[in-house]
């Protein structure tokens, strides 16, 4: 008898796989560094800023709750997932946003979506998502003032004015352009001005590089090689981020031929705003994803099919975050109605 | 036909009459326990309501505005939609035995929801003709059906999660369907008005 290579099994003794939970989560934060420096690099010390707050509150919240509920807290707080849940979520945030949006929804993901539902594997819904889109609904202006990339005049703070810019409010006065609207944010409000794109694009042509805003395209670039770290390494399933893609450029497409002066390419829409970040980082998120590999299809090409709609018809700027919480939403129905077969049984009727 | 396109895009998603106007939370909350009876509940009050939109605005056009006896519509429609769900539970269980028995019990919990008598008195409040009634109750229906369903998947999945003991049952399932309805906030703005 003889089994494909991989069946094979060589006699003792065996090393396993060092894989743990802390593991895992250092991978993905190590996946997404170099996005991460590319933010800094274009958008200034934002990034950091709201991580480091965003991570204090996250362990606080979590702590707080273990100690409610008389669990060890070594374990729990070392296992790094409330690290990826504060990176994640300043991955999303403005960059210059006042702290308190930063420790309200990093206090928000962790107690009520993540541990409210017992903790780490068993949160139906993405936490750093969830926060996202709670404080989007509750404070729309705070969470659509973005900050300009810097190459195209946007503000150049040392680390210092950063903080205290984040923290107090102080912004300091050599700074004329604090902020704009996001590229799919004036794509938008063009649109429904009946600008046509091809007159939007030249009119901010210093916005725009190749595919979508710049500065966030190169970004983009980084989370995409990060991302392919993350399935070389296995720590995402393929399926998510390839339905999830090759959906949303599927449907641009689609647009994009049958009227190009008011539906943006699919190339911007798969380099804007939290495409690639979702696809990704978000999207595979192991706990509130579907799990059955048809199911993973159909999950991803909802949230690609559900980002385009909500981004092109919607009221918001970006359906990312929104499109997320849907499927997870729809994760439990579509692995209910997509499980594998077992084996050993026959297939019924 | 594109209005009745927009009436269901709206109905099932945009105002979506669970998670968005927040009327039958009773059976929402009720009946999502398991999936199957989840998919049994949505079957029924898919019936129900496109049958009862369609019967209560025909009482109020024909019945009540003739005799301008406006007046007693909340009354009318209560009376209309027990008269429905008693007579469809009638014509199942002699014509259906099956589907009766998978639909039996959801029946008459139907008359209580109030999602039922609103999609009713909605239909007056926005004008709605008689094709619009039924697209109205049908879309509400759907809408109603989608969420109890995915509520209910979801339910399974959490009676098995480690939830601090104050909030096992329901109100980790209030929490939850916050949740769910703020998801739904991500449809606001599809549909104009």
């Amino acid at each position: 008898m003889s089994l494909p290579p991989h069946l094979h099994t060589p006699s003792s003794p065996h090393i396993h796989a060092p894989t743990s939970v802390a593991r895992l989560m250092l991978t993905v934060v190590i996946a997404l560094t170099p996005a991460a420096i590319a933010h800094v690099w274009y958008f200034g010390w934002g990034l950091p800023i709201q991580t480091l707050i965003a991570l204090i509150f996250a362990l606080g919240g979590e702590a707080l709750m273990l100690r409610l509920r008389r669990r060890p807290l070594t374990p729990y707080l070392l296992d790094g997932s409330a690290l990826v849940t504060a990176v994640l979520l300043a991955f999303s945030l403005p960059p210059y946003a006042p702290w308190w949006i930063a420790a309200l929804g990093a206090l928000f993901a962790i107690v009520v979506v993540k541990q409210l539902y017992g903790g780490l594997g068993y949160n139906p819904f993405n936490p750093a998502m969830a926060a996202y889109a709670m404080l989007l609904i509750s404070f729309p202006q705070e969470m659509t003032t973005w900050a300009l990339p810097k190459v195209i005049g946007g503000p150049d703070l040392d680390p210092l004015q950063a903080l205290d810019l984040i923290l107090f409010g102080h912004a300091p006065t050599t700074m004329d352009a604090l902020s704009g609207a996001t590229p799919l944010d004036l794509v938008k409000t063009q649109l429904a001005q009946d600008i046509t794109l091809g007159e939007t694009f030249s009119e901010y042509a210093h916005l725009f590089g190749d595919f979508s805003g710049r500065g966030i395209e190169w970004i983009g670039n980084w989370i995409l090689l990060g991302g392919l770290f993350l399935l070389y390494k296995r720590a995402i399933a393929w399926q998510i981020p390839l339905a999830m893609l090759g959906s949303l450029f599927a449907i641009a497409l689609v647009f994009y031929l049958a009227d190009p002066d008011s539906y943006p390419s699919p190339l911007f829409h798969v380099f804007s705003g939290a495409a690639l970040f979702g696809a990704f980082f978000i999207a595979t998120d192991p706990v509130s994803a579907a799990t059955t590999p048809k199911g993973r299809l159909i999950y991803g090409a909802g949230i690609g099919i559900l980002t385009y709609v909500i981004r092109t018809w919607g009221g918001y700027p970006d359906g990312v975050a929104f499109a997320v919480l849907l499927m997870n939403m729809a994760a439990p129905t579509i692995d209910h109605y997509t499980r594998p077969r077992v084996f050993g049984h026959a297939p019924k009727d | 036909m594109s209005e009745f396109a927009l009436i269901l895009v709206s109905t099932v998603l945009v105002n979506n009459f669970v998670l968005v106007k927040f009327l039958g939370l009773c059976p929402f909350m009720g009946v999502s326990r398991k999936l199957e009876t989840a998919t049994g509940m949505a079957l029924a009050t898919t019936f129900v309501l496109t049958l009862s939109s369609v019967c209560s605005y025909l009482a109020r056009t024909y019945l009540l505005e003739p005799l301008g006896l406006e007046y007693l519509s909340t009354l009318t429609f209560i009376l209309v939609i027990a008269v429905v769900v008693q007579f469809t539970e009638m014509v199942v269980r002699k014509t259906s035995p099956l589907l009766h028995e998978v639909l039996g019990i959801f029946l008459p919990l139907i008359t209580t929801n109030c999602a039922v008598l609103g999609v009713a008195l909605l239909n007056v409040q926005q004008d709605h003709g008689f094709l619009a009634s039924a697209f109205y109750g049908f879309g509400a229906a759907v809408g109603f059906s989608l969420v109890l369903i995915l509520f209910a998947a979801l339910r399974e999945r959490i009676n098995v999660a480690d939830v601090p003991l104050p909030f096992r049952g329901g109100a980790i399932a209030l929490v939850t369907a916050g949740l769910m309805s703020m998801a739904f906030m991500g449809f606001s703005g599809l549909v104009r008005g």
